[in-house]
């Protein structure tokens, strides 16, 4: 069944309320409008039930617009805005998009353009719940940080998503560092771009600011739009989406560096498997466990030290088994993939795949 | 003096690390050697051992390999399968050993 959105009109002038109750009647979705004439009443009706807009008033006694806005944007991080104002100070209209707010408009340009704000506001309900970034019209985030990069801007965008802060640093159109939730790095980027709505603001750019992101901006958004669009689908649970996200992300990795599969071995036999021409993974796995015995036999008799990787080749594949504290890995390669760099990319490899 | 006798032993000696190439056949007997003498022959024959398990294993798991190389923090093992036997070359490694890079698989 078709569910009806909920606008929720706040203005301290009842008049205009009921003539902006009019005028949105007239929006093809049909949706519910609702009016408060105060801050505090908005909020209270906020609490009770979910709404789609927020058509906010910036000039009210008490709670001003502004002050009911940095609130909705914490508590309300879904809740799309609007400021309806008749203040026509352009320091109102920046601070109003620099609380995230997805539109400003006069009063006065409203009424000339009825149809115009009209459309802009079912755009706005219309857009459904994928999410957004608020502060460019609903933007993805994916979007903001490659227009950032195309333009070589160098900035600071602060993101805000309810209580959740994320900085990213941006250099000269390279993205340089992101940091949240005491993660740093491309660990931190990815777990921004897991936030599907929030707010942004732009903070002026840190000169000297030390770098953690080496790889290209494109290269990790590539990779996260992947998980992403594993996790459109909202009927999975949120365990199935995490691992549908793993999953997604440790092809990723194997993809861009190279290798046909990863097979990974706990410590308790148990195994799991990735990649193309996994059909053997029980197989390579057994081999595994019997090498690490053997060659763990031979360290010892000889006191070569521990192993640090076991290359194995013949003419359809390299493998390369890396054992580690917690699991072993043996990643296979096509001959053609295989070179010099290969142990590196293993390495990589088995480094990120619980990361 | 003399603690480090009575904590290990008068008799106790540093085994140093094999270095040439061994080949065997698919018993594991050594046919040649290029290893010192000095490096206990039963010790040169269990690698040996060892090493064509690992290419047995492989094999009987479906993964008939045809060259295998075992880098220890000390030393590197390479062997080529032949014929059921194999051709097996020992690197002692030192900090200026090239390990992590070129030709490790």
């Amino acid at each position: 069944m078709e569910t009806r959105h909920k606008i929720l009109i706040l203005d301290d002038d009842q008049d205009w309320l009921e003539l902006s109750r009019e005028m949105l009647k007239q929006l093809p979705s049909k949706p519910e409008i609702r009016t408060a004439n105060s801050g505090s009443r908005a909020l209270a009706m906020l609490d009770t039930e979910p709404y789609r807009l927020l058509i906010c008033d910036l000039k009210m006694p008490r709670i001003d617009g502004l002050q009911v806005l940095a609130i909705v944007r914490r508590r309300f991080p879904e809740l799309r805005t609007v400021v309806l104002s008749g203040l026509e100070d352009e320091e109102f209209r920046s601070r109003s998009y620099a609380l995230g707010v997805d539109l400003f408009w006069l009063k006065s340009e409203m009424q000339r353009n009825t149809q115009m704000f009209l459309d802009c506001l079912e755009s706005l309900i219309g857009r459904d719940s994928e999410g957004g970034f608020r502060g460019i019209q609903s933007k993805s985030l994916m979007d903001i940080i490659q227009m950032e990069c195309l333009s070589r801007s160098s900035t600071v965008l602060r993101i805000t998503r309810g209580p959740l802060v994320a900085k990213l640093w941006i250099h000269d159109g390279e993205l340089i560092d992101a940091e949240t939730e005491g993660a740093r790095g491309e660990a931190a980027f990815r777990r921004i771009l897991g936030w599907k709505s929030g707010t942004f603001e732009n903070l002026p750019a840190e000169q000297n600011h030390e770098r953690t992101i080496h790889k290209p901006v494109n290269a990790l958004l590539l990779e996260s739009a992947q998980a992403i669009d594993e996790n459109a689908d909202t009927d999975t649970t949120e365990q199935t989406v995490q691992i549908h996200r793993k999953t997604v992300w440790k092809l990723a990795v194997l993809t861009r560096e190279g290798a046909d599969f990863v097979v990974a071995v706990l410590p308790d036999g148990t195994m799991e498997s990735l990649g193309t021409q996994t059909q053997n993974a029980e197989h390579c796995a057994k081999w595994m466990r019997r090498a690490e015995e053997i060659v763990k036999r031979i360290s010892t008799k000889i006191e070569a030290g521990p192993l640090l990787h076991i290359g194995a080749s013949n003419m359809e594949r390299r493998l390369l088994l890396l054992p580690r504290e917690n699991k072993s890995f043996l990643i296979g390669w096509s001959p053609e993939q295989a070179d010099n760099s290969t142990l590196e990319k293993s390495k990589k490899i088995a480094a990120s795949w619980d990361s | 003096m003399g603690l480090l006798k009575k904590i290990f032993g008068a008799n106790a000696a540093i085994q140093q690390l094999p270095s040439g190439s061994v080949t065997v056949d698919s018993s594991g007997e050594v046919i040649t050697s290029t290893v010192s003498s000095e490096f206990p022959k039963s010790l040169l024959r269990e690698i040996a051992r060892d090493v064509l398990e690992l290419f047995r294993e492989a094999r009987a798991d479906q993964m008939p390999l045809a060259e295998l190389t075992l880098q220890f923090a000390s030393l590197r093992v390479s062997a080529r399968e032949l014929r059921g036997g194999a051709v097996i070359f020992l690197f002692p490694q030192s900090a200026l050993s090239a390990t992590s890079k070129g030709t490790n698989l």
